[in-house]
């Protein structure tokens, strides 16, 4: 039996009547407190804290433009272009919610892709933190795959010939592939039963698997409290008279107030993109897409969008082995997996990069440089760099952007599977006792 | 009543009812997982339109292409001239496989040609490596696009995987095998019947 003795609720004006019956029939003050006003976060957040929230306003702004998107398409093989076509032109401010949503998509990649840039430079996946950061992969993987289906809904060109592609992915494993392929598309080939699945998935499964995952996340985080760029636990310094982190100030007003200010400007950004390029040159929109589905044509030059393209560059890196694509595929499968052991693989004794030592920041410039160039070689055909080694043994003709990406994808797996090693030998500086800032 | 009464309580008889219904449960939720999962094997329209598709080809020119559909895949049928059918035997020290002994096709297609009448070449018109439908290259050398030494065949364009022109695989493309030959038959001379084996086969 919860406390119904609680005190009113004071400091809400007119409303205090009300909020203090609500409050003795909903825990309202203690989760105020508990989760906003005395959320005590470090003091030393900079740049970098801005996109954790960024990342859930978009999830809002996607969720919302989704909704009124759904009331005008049409998710069938027959009508879905026509429909996407409908909204762009006929239904009032119906080009806004479409390309807020599609610019959307990418902003929440960028965003994610800057947090978890943010979690490994300061090691916010260390102990106490692996499950924020497994469940953050596990968000990552679902906007992966919420992304992957929501591209074949406008049953474009690329959106028909991209799903061809990832469901053939699975048609490559072993034994099973084949039934398998035909038991995700639902047909013999990509067609209205795909996509009338694709689309219950996008609007209603991932969406639910992506909420309940962001609450998980972010019950772990207030559980066990914010990492900071310095990489010094707060908690260990509790001031005994008011019984908070020295270094520590309450979420609300503090960091509400510094994270409104990130949105205005993120919102700047975002409309600037939505008004004046919602394509971004191609990389947003591809222009392939604009030419309604034909499953017998394929477009000359196939590529995902960019947030793809990394581990699109490594699937096309990987040989055939054994008559067989699907070392390929199992090698871009890894190179997502291998995140959830990141916690385990560091061994370094400070969490921050502002304390680590030499190699782990080579590796780390390594990892991102590497990351950065797959990406843009995934965009690109193979044939981008032109061909070397005519005639030569062992590579024997071949393009220099293939050996590019099977260079750079043993880069990206050697920063993983070598960091137990060069995390625990190397020159680490000390941590300060307290935050610095 | 304020506390549990501890006596007479058999712990060993309550944990094995306690395993029991809770295996039961996740045996029942699994069995109601099943309905959801066969819902996504192909409806009976989809196997329905997987049936045999007809062609007449005595209008196909000398080197034209026609692209059918077939289980909505497309499905070329090639009118080769002479010059191409015997420029496909010098293509074998070239070729991943040449035998298409990794590949699928009918047992009866054999040979470099891999068709029933070695001038009309009928295939799936799909990239075994990730299922694209690669583009009829037909000229020879630098014609093509595709380079001095090019001998005429089927360029993929998502991966750049190439094929000859009775679509095997050239060494060092992605694709790991010839592109698939599907079951087909002759129904007359100019009448051809895609998805169903030849008579007596």
């Amino acid at each position: 039996m919860a406390v119904l003795n609680k005190p009113p609720v004071t400091g809400a004006g007119v409303f205090n009547g009300a909020l203090t019956w609500v409050d003795q029939r909903f825990p309202l003050v203690a989760l105020w407190k508990s989760q906003l006003a005395e959320y005590y976060a470090p003091k030393n957040f900079n740049f970098w804290y801005y996109f954790g929230s960024l990342a859930l306003l978009v999830l809002v702004i996607q969720i919302t433009s989704g909704i009124f998107l759904t009331m005008n398409y049409k998710p069938s093989a027959q009508d879905a272009f026509a429909s996407v076509e409908y909204i762009m032109r006929d239904v009032p401010g119906g080009w806004f919610m479409r390309y807020v949503h599609s610019t959307g998509a990418s902003f929440f990649f960028i965003c994610v892709y800057l947090h978890m840039a943010r979690g490994l430079m300061y090691g916010s996946y260390r102990k106490p933190r692996e499950l924020i950061w497994i469940f953050g992969v596990m968000i990552y993987l679902a906007l992966m795959a919420e992304a992957f289906f929501g591209y074949l809904l406008p049953w474009g060109q690329m959106s028909y010939w991209g799903a061809q592609v990832i469901i053939n992915l699975f048609g490559t494993i072993p034994l099973i592939g084949e039934p398998l392929a035909v038991w995700i598309r639902g047909d013999y080939n990509v067609s209205d039963a795909t996509l009338n699945r694709f689309f219950a998935l996008h609007v209603i499964a991932l969406p639910l698997v992506l909420l309940g995952l962001v609450a998980a996340h972010l019950m772990a985080l207030h559980e066990v409290g914010s990492n900071n760029p310095d990489g010094v636990e707060i908690y260990k310094d509790i001031d005994p008279k008011s019984g908070h982190p020295r270094d520590g100030i309450p979420f609300h007003p503090y960091y509400t107030v510094k994270d409104l200010f990130g949105v205005a400007v993120f919102l700047i950004v975002f409309t600037v993109v939505v008004f004046f390029s919602p394509e971004m040159g191609g990389y947003f929109l591809e222009y392939n897409n604009f030419i309604p589905a034909d499953p017998l044509k394929t477009p000359e030059h196939i590529a995902p969008v960019w947030y793809f393209t990394p581990f699109y560059a490594m699937l096309r890196a990987v040989p055939p082995l054994f008559g067989s694509q699907f070392p390929g595929v199992a090698v871009m499968g890894i190179a997502t997996l291998i995140l959830f052991a990141l916690p385990w693989l560091d061994r370094g004794k400070v969490k921050s990069i502002r304390y680590r030592g030499p190699k782990f920041r080579v590796w780390f410039a390594l990892f991102i440089v590497s990351f950065l160039i797959l990406g843009y070689l995934g965009v690109e055909p193979t044939t981008v760099w032109g061909e070397f080694g005519k005639g030569l043994p062992i590579v024997g003709g071949d393009y220099v952007a293939l050996w590019a990406a099977r260079v750079l994808t043993v880069v990206y797996f050697l920063f993983f599977l070598l960091m137990p090693w060069f995390t625990a030998h190397d020159r680490e500086k000390a941590e300060p006792q307290r935050v610095t800032w | 009543m304020t506390a549990i009464v501890r006596d007479n309580v058999d712990e060993k008889r309550r944990r094995l009812l306690l395993v029991a219904t809770s295996g039961a449960g996740a045996v029942i939720a699994g069995a109601a997982a099943a309905p959801l999962l066969v819902s996504w094997f192909p409806s009976a329209k989809a196997l329905a339109a997987g049936a045999p598709v007809e062609a007449d080809i005595s209008k196909l020119e000398l080197g034209q292409q026609i692209t059918l559909e077939w289980r909505g895949k497309p499905v070329w049928v090639l009118r080769r001239t002479p010059e191409m059918v015997s420029r496909l035997a010098q293509n074998a020290s070239l070729l991943a496989d040449p035998e298409s002994q990794a590949s699928k096709q009918p047992d009866y297609v054999k040979g470099a040609g891999r068709s029933i009448r070695p001038e009309v070449f009928i295939v799936e018109g799909v990239c075994t490596h990730l299922g694209c439908s690669p583009t009829l290259k037909k000229e020879v050398g630098a014609a093509s696009d595709m380079g001095a030494d090019w001998p005429g065949g089927y360029y993929c364009p998502c991966h750049n995987s190439r094929f000859d022109l009775a679509a095997r695989v050239f060494k060092g493309s992605p694709a790991p095998t010839n592109m698939t030959v599907p079951p087909h038959r002759y129904a007359s001379e100019s009448v051809v019947v895609i998805g169903e084996d030849a008579k007596g086969a």
